[in-house]
């Protein structure tokens, strides 16, 4: 599955400044670390921020901070801030969806959508936390130079 | 039982410090075996929350889990320890230990949990499960499995912070015409 790269800039900043929500992080600390435009990072903050999830600090050292019960943001909370993921069942469909080859086809999509809204809701903030810690105590992850990350859909 | 020495040496109400910096207020427990006299508690505690009352199927459950505790089986109950409603059981869990069920290696399987709506988000389901994987580990396996209905989010969010994962199999199933 594929996400918008502003979903994934989302959840960067958000697990970073939920892992020490009495901090508070500015637009270019967390996007060198992640190494992203603050002007692109600035506009997810934005989104963030009318979601409640995080509060801008204002003043010497300002910066965000996180604002949200991490128990109970989802992953798909935060994605469907950014984009639609929607469900093959509710789009329109032409004349060809509605042969049985169409409905069968249909019915096969909307169990891998289901599946993805489940497992992207049973994620929350602080699941995150613990996996990426998982990760850490794990070290580094080896590449593989194969795969290119894709400015558009990453 | 394991169980009872892992917990018994913290009963005091103690708060935990979350990923996320908030403290939780964890309740003074007790896991221990279910014993005959915690029937009552856990039928009315599920049928609390599903709406059925399953007095048969938890007698079947008690009979092959707890009264007999059964090489790799458990049936364990969360007890209060707080003065006020001491002894009170405010939920339970319930596994064992399955092997070769479609090629699988020996692992443990949580088919019961249940924690009493108000004495969530104070660790109880966590106590559970973790003595659960302590009795797991000490019955020689690695791995847990469960099955959680795709629309139960509560549910599936509690086990996946509790670390599990998507495993290797898919659940499969049909109308029987």
């Amino acid at each position: 599955m594929k996400l918008q790269i502003a979903s994934h800039l989302a959840i960067y900043a958000l697990l970073e400044l939920a892992a020490q929500p009495e901090r508070q992080l500015s637009v270019a600390e967390i996007g060198q670390k992640y190494d992203i435009s603050s002007h692109h990072l600035a506009k997810v903050m934005n989104v963030l921020g009318r979601a409640k999830m995080v509060r801008a600090v204002r003043g010497a050292g300002g910066g965000y901070q996180f604002a949200g019960n991490a128990r109970r943001i989802t992953l798909l909370e935060v994605i469907q801030l950014f984009e639609d993921l929607g469900d093959v069942r509710s789009e329109p469909g032409g004349s060809r969806d509605s042969t049985a080859e169409g409905r069968a086809l249909r019915q096969i999509l909307g169990e891998i959508d289901d599946i993805t809204r489940a497992t992207l809701g049973s994620i929350t903030i602080v699941t995150m936390l613990k996996l990426v810690d998982r990760k850490r105590a794990k070290g580094p992850a080896r590449l593989q130079p194969s795969r290119s990350v894709d400015a558009e859909s990453v | 039982m394991a169980v009872e020495k892992l917990l018994a040496a913290k009963p005091d109400r103690h708060t935990a410090i979350s990923s996320s910096g908030r403290r939780r207020l964890k309740l003074p427990l007790q896991i221990r075996a279910a014993e005959a006299v915690d029937l009552v508690a856990v039928i009315a505690l599920d049928e609390r929350i599903t709406g059925v009352n399953k007095r048969e199927y938890w007698d079947e459950m008690f009979a092959r889990y707890g009264k007999i505790r059964p090489k790799g089986g458990f049936f364990l109950v969360a007890e209060s320890g707080d003065r006020k409603s001491h002894g009170r059981v405010l939920g339970f869990i319930i596994g064992e230990v399955r092997a070769w069920e479609f090629g699988s290696a020996p692992c443990g399987w949580v088919f019961a949990l249940s924690v009493a709506p108000e004495a969530r988000l104070h660790g109880v389901g966590e106590a559970l499960f973790e003595a659960l994987s302590a009795e797991f580990k000490n019955a020689g396996v690695n791995k847990m499995r469960t099955m959680v209905a795709r629309d139960n989010r509560l549910t599936l969010m509690f086990f996946r912070g509790e670390g599990m994962m998507a495993g290797p199999y898919i659940e499969l199933e049909k109308d029987i015409d």
